[in-house]
């Protein structure tokens, strides 16, 4: 297979660029939001909570909260990233040039991927100044932040060329992402629903992904971390076919 | 010895919604020329540069450039093709030194800062080169997009409309660079609203409409085969009929026989030559003339000409 590494790595220093050029909504707008979120949930009513599974209630939400920020931010701005140059017409460049699958993909996914790992860096390092805390498994967490982020980099990618108006390009990440990243343990773990709405809570796919993370950070979960894992890279790994079936067809990006 | 660059046959492209496009274009662009491809809106010439860049797939066809079928082969292909678009399509709120630098490695080429220095230079744009190009002026944007187009060194490039909405100078600086890239070797395949710039520029010139190819030539022979020569002759006296001494000449009286109107030669210096002899022959046969005025038919003339001969056959 033919990859072109100068072409990728164009892609990614012009995603790279668009993202420090626009500083403020991609980084300092979700860190200032999630800064809110400890400051009230973490501290002022985190303070009055009972420990869950043994994890003081500050510290038991940053995995859940990380998970909110960093899937919706690297959805938007991976969509973003290809759905402006679809709206301005300037993907034409994209399209005319000696560029396949691979190189787009890596140039514009590496590129979310890396904003969104900058981005949970920050956010960790906000939340240390509310919440005391340690990662159990450090490294876990940094390959399980990097595996979430691709895998909605890519989701995102998805969306942005399927869009076709700025309307539905927010709708998902605000009427889907958002409710179900609330509605999968962030503030809360699962196993203390009542029934049914434990085993419903599971429907959602959301639910593993906190769960897992929350597992690296402090070793425990909701569910395995192996079907955690096991569900991330499968949704990476049906958004890799997807965007590949998009680039063999041309659907929505050729006329 | 003319070296085939890009060769097209029976390409064909029919939109979703069944709008045809492309009805079967056949097309050899040879190294070295600029071919102007001259169309009314919506002839096809968008579709046909697309589908070689790569913006549209065509539903049927083969396209070869530089030897390779763009279909299998394509990344070969695309990496000695250029396009600068109609629209004014860039990112806004790039410098234009990174756009240029974003293009060239996009491309596949490695960094070369002087080389994309050089562009610039040629272009006017080097003391623009830290400014963003929203801050530019629409020619300058236009130039911007040559530069894009330029940035990883092109073979064959493609002017979709390079002039549009440029005024009168500025596009005759761009007739002056696009001169100078055929002096570098780069191929140009040009379509153009303006036939003056087509008349200009070109070394051959396809007409195309309703998505077909009318016709071919070089400009200086479509120009001799289909160009006239009129000339309108007053005459001092009305004439009651054409007289003998002038039976040679294609001419006709106008206006009551005060008008003697020429209408002939092949648009390369013939139809001046035998309007010269017939002015002497007027004089020769004692008619008088007040006045006389030569008009040599354009490539626009041409044109127009041949479209309204098709739709009249269709």
């Amino acid at each position: 297979m033919h990859f072109n590494l100068r072409s990728a790595y164009a892609i990614y220093r012009r995603e790279m660029a668009r993202a420090f050029r626009t500083a403020f909504q991609s980084i300092l707008s979700p860190v200032l939001t999630t800064s809110l979120y400890f400051v009230v949930f973490g501290s002022v009513i985190g303070a009055r909570m009972e420990p869950v599974g043994g994890v003081p209630y500050g510290a038991f939400i940053i995995p859940g909260l990380l998970m909110l920020t960093l899937l919706g931010e690297t959805t938007s701005n991976a969509s973003f990233g290809i759905y402006m140059p679809r709206f301005t017409g300037t993907i034409y460049e994209l399209l005319s040039a000696p560029v396949g699958v691979a190189e787009t993909l890596a140039g514009f996914v590496g590129a979310a991927a890396t904003k969104g790992l900058i981005l949970a860096a920050i956010i960790l390092a906000t939340a240390r100044l509310f919440v005391p805390y340690e990662i159990a498994h450090p490294l876990l967490a940094a390959v399980y932040i990097m595996l979430v982020a691709a895998s909605f980099a890519l989701f995102g990618f998805i969306l942005g060329v399927w869009a076709d108006s700025f309307e539905k390009l927010g709708i998902i990440p605000m009427l889907i992402l958002t409710p179900l990243t609330f509605l999968g343990g962030t503030f809360y773990s699962i196993r203390d629903l009542p029934a049914p709405w434990d085993a419903i809570a599971l429907a959602n796919p959301i639910a593993f992904l906190v769960s897992g993370l929350r597992y690296s950070f402090y070793g425990v979960s909701d569910v395995p971390i192996g079907v955690s894992l096991g569900l991330t890279l499968g949704f990476l790994t049906v958004c890799v076919i997807v965007i590949a079936v998009i680039f063999r067809t041309g659907w929505r990006l050729r006329d | 010895m003319h070296e085939p660059i890009l060769e097209i046959r029976d390409l064909r492209k029919t939109y979703r919604g069944g709008v045809t496009a492309l009805g079967g274009v056949d097309l050899t662009v040879n190294r070295g020329e600029i071919f102007a491809l001259l169309g009314p809106n919506g002839a096809g010439k968008t579709t046909l540069i697309g589908a070689v860049c790569g913006l549209v797939r065509p539903t049927g066809g083969t396209i070869t450039a530089f030897g390779h079928d763009l279909a299998r082969d394509w990344r070969s292909a695309r990496a000695r093709i250029g396009l600068v678009p109609q629209e004014l399509a860039t990112d806004m709120f790039e410098t234009v030194w990174r756009a240029v630098s974003y293009s060239q490695g996009l491309f596949g080429k490695p960094s070369n800062p002087a080389a994309l220095e050089a562009i610039l230079k040629s272009l006017s744009l080097w003391d623009k080169k830290d400014v963003q190009i929203r801050a530019l002026s629409g020619g300058m944007k236009r130039r911007v997009l040559i530069a894009k187009a330029l940035a990883h060194e092109p073979e064959l490039l493609f002017l979709d409309e390079p002039t549009a909405g440029v005024d009168v100078e500025l596009r005759k600086g761009m007739w002056e660079q696009i001169a100078a890239l055929k002096e570098r070797g780069v191929t140009i395949i040009l379509t153009t609203h303006y036939i003056e710039e087509a008349e200009e520029m070109a070394d051959r010139v396809g007409i195309i409409q309703g998505g077909r190819i009318l016709m071919v030539d070089e400009k200086r022979a479509m120009m001799e085969r289909l160009g006239t020569t009129e000339a309108v002759i007053d005459l001092a006296a009305p004439l009651a009929e054409v007289p003998p001494a002038l039976a040679g000449f294609p001419v006709e009286l106008a206006e009551g026989g005060t008008r003697l109107i020429y209408r002939g030669g092949n648009g390369e210096g013939k139809g001046r030559a035998e309007v010269a002899q017939l002015a002497q022959a007027l004089t020769r046969a004692g008619i008088g003339f007040t006045s006389l005025d030569i008009h040599d038919s354009s490539l626009e003339d041409i044109f127009v000409g041949l479209l309204g001969h098709t739709a009249e056959a269709a």
